[in-house]
């Protein structure tokens, strides 16, 4: 008589299929999975109790380290929350300007999804395509603001500063590129029989877990849930832009794979809506409590002079109160809870993490499935392990 | 305050009673209300499931510190509706003697593993929960480190 009986195994933290350090104990009776449990918190930094001692500017590069794959976008929702909290509001040039960022970082985050994923299922030559579009929006963002990636180029009422005539010229290069080299992507996976063998049926998760487990983005949609944040609660300009909200239906890996597909072709679009659309004026709001003075006015008055020293030195403070504001950043609802004590430093920020909730669901996806299965459905759920561990 | 989170209010102050309801604010159009923690639960139920309410997604819930206060710890619940596109938030108060509430991974089991983490830094315990321990830190690790009295460094 056969005798079943469990392995653990165990996967991670390193290992080059789990998105990052993450550690999986998986319980195998053959080759199902019977359990599988996550353990995080290799890349815990305490971001969010480092932010209490900072001031409100100076969270801003932490922000950029919560999913470092979509640095702007981390940088939009803090923003966004603190400016709720001092009830700013912002130059439209500003706003435009965010979407355009907003949206070139979800292109770009979904781009190192595609090419991961499809790396660790086995299309390895679908990553060399998809870095080199990756390339670009990181010279975009070089030249936005001077760093490739880790970029901080939001600022709270605005942006740090303005587009160049030479990112202008990039910008329009990669618009009348891009969707040529998102047909190449899709030659090569979309219908190819070895990757819907692969993801079609594998990794089910249904609507009403998906809702239960606070599943948001991309894998939200795929499960068939109509729920895009820059929809039902536009920030930052989003409702003056046309675009699809991208839903499947089998909640499989394969509809999380079209779902973002389509996310990044409208994203584009919404680019160039932006791009072409970009009002005139300022990038910034002209309060100089609030907003750093422009650099040549430094060598001309006192005053900006004495703005910017107690811009730096102490910081401004909100009023007391609390917020939560959440945008739909490349991987689900990424939310920021700020808690303001009338001081120049938060007193409590929350960071609600996608990755952090959507990885829960892993469980649901993999269990009673093959272990083969198992990369497939880890890289599809698109996983950051700065924004689970924070 | 939005028309809904006005109704659920009233709702839940007819159904549970006014002791129920603690504390309401209005703070730049979102409505925070204070709620016991033994109604946590069953407030929680009848916010997801009636009919007109519907909050079933619980985006996020969190652990805050306030050292000077007699009741020390806050459990934040922010909550939203699909359905009416709501946002509404919850809190209880817990005093650092007895730090603990009823978890609510029964009511949306996305709970979990932030209960988890509201364990993990702050030693707020949550009873009924299916598997409390810590999340982030070593399970060795003995304290909680982002309760204001841990050092930064």
């Amino acid at each position: 008589m056969a005798v079943s009986e469990r392995m653990i195994l165990n996967i991670g933290p390193q290992h080059p299929s789990t998105h990052g350090v993450l550690r999986l104990v998986v319980e195998l009776e053959g080759e199902t999975v019977v359990k599988i449990t996550p353990h995080i918190g290799y890349l815990h930094r305490a971001i969010e109790k480092l932010c209490e001692t900072k001031t409100y500017h100076q969270c801003i590069p932490l922000t950029d380290r919560l999913d470092y794959l979509a640095p702007l976008s981390n940088n939009l929702g803090y923003v966004l929350a603190v400016e709720k909290l001092l009830g700013l509001e912002v130059p439209r040039r500003a706003q435009y300007l965010r979407v355009l960022m907003a949206e070139l970082t979800r292109i770009s985050s979904h781009l190192i999804w595609l090419g991961t994923h499809a790396m660790d299922v086995g299309a390895i030559s679908v990553f060399l395509y998809t870095f080199r579009e990756r390339e670009t929006t990181y010279d975009l963002f070089d030249l936005a603001h001077g760093a490739r990636m880790n970029v901080s180029y939001m600022r709270v009422g605005g942006l740090a500063r303005d587009i160049s005539p030479e990112f202008v010229t990039r910008l329009k290069a990669f618009i009348d590129e891009f969707p040529a080299r998102m047909n190449e992507y899709e030659t090569l996976l979309t219908k190819n029989k070895i990757w819907l063998n692969r993801t079609r049926g594998v990794g089910y998760l249904s609507a009403p877990d998906a809702v239960a487990l606070g599943v948001s983005g991309p894998n939200l949609r795929a499960s068939g849930v109509d729920w895009d944040i820059r929809r039902a609660s536009p920030y930052s300009a989003y409702d003056e832009f046309d675009f699809r909200v991208a839903v499947g239906k089998n909640g499989d890996v394969y509809d999380r794979y079209l779902v973002r597909l389509v996310e990044m072709r409208e994203s584009l679009k919404i680019v160039r809506q932006a791009f072409e659309g970009l009002p005139e004026g300022p990038v910034i709001v002209d309060d100089p409590k609030i907003a750093f003075p422009a650099r040549e006015r430094l060598s001309r008055d006192m005053e900006s002079v004495i703005h910017h020293f107690k811009l730096v030195s102490e910081g401004f403070s909100p009023p007391e109160g609390e917020v939560y504001v959440s945008i739909e950043a490349p991987k689900g609802e990424l939310g920021f809870y700020i808690v303001s004590d009338g001081s120049p430093n938060p007193y409590r920020i929350k960071v609600r993490a996608p990755s952090f909730v959507n990885l829960q669901a892993l469980p649901k996806m993999a269990e009673g499935r093959l272990i083969a299965d198992l990369v497939a459905v880890v890289g599809s759920i698109d996983i950051v392990l700065g924004e689970i561990d924070r | 305050m939005g028309a809904l989170e006005k109704k659920a209010i009233e709702k839940i102050r007819e159904r549970f009673g006014e002791i129920a309801v603690l504390e309401l604010k209005e703070f730049r159009d979102e409505v925070t209300f204070v709620v016991r923690r033994e109604f946590i639960v069953e407030i929680s139920r009848f916010l997801r499931d009636e009919p007109g309410l519907q909050y079933n997604f619980l985006s996020d819930l969190c652990g805050v510190d306030w050292p000077g206060r007699p009741e020390r710890f806050e459990v934040v619940y922010n909550l939203y509706s699909m359905p009416h596109k709501s946002r509404l938030r919850l809190k209880v108060r817990l005093s650092e003697s007895d730090p603990s509430v009823p978890s609510v991974s029964g009511v949306w089991p996305t709970a979990n593993w932030h209960e988890r983490e509201a364990y993990d830094l702050y030693g707020i315990r949550f009873a009924g929960h299916p598997d409390l321990r810590r999340i982030l830190n070593p399970d060795d690790f003995g304290d909680f480190p982002y309760r204001k009295d841990f050092p930064i460094r």
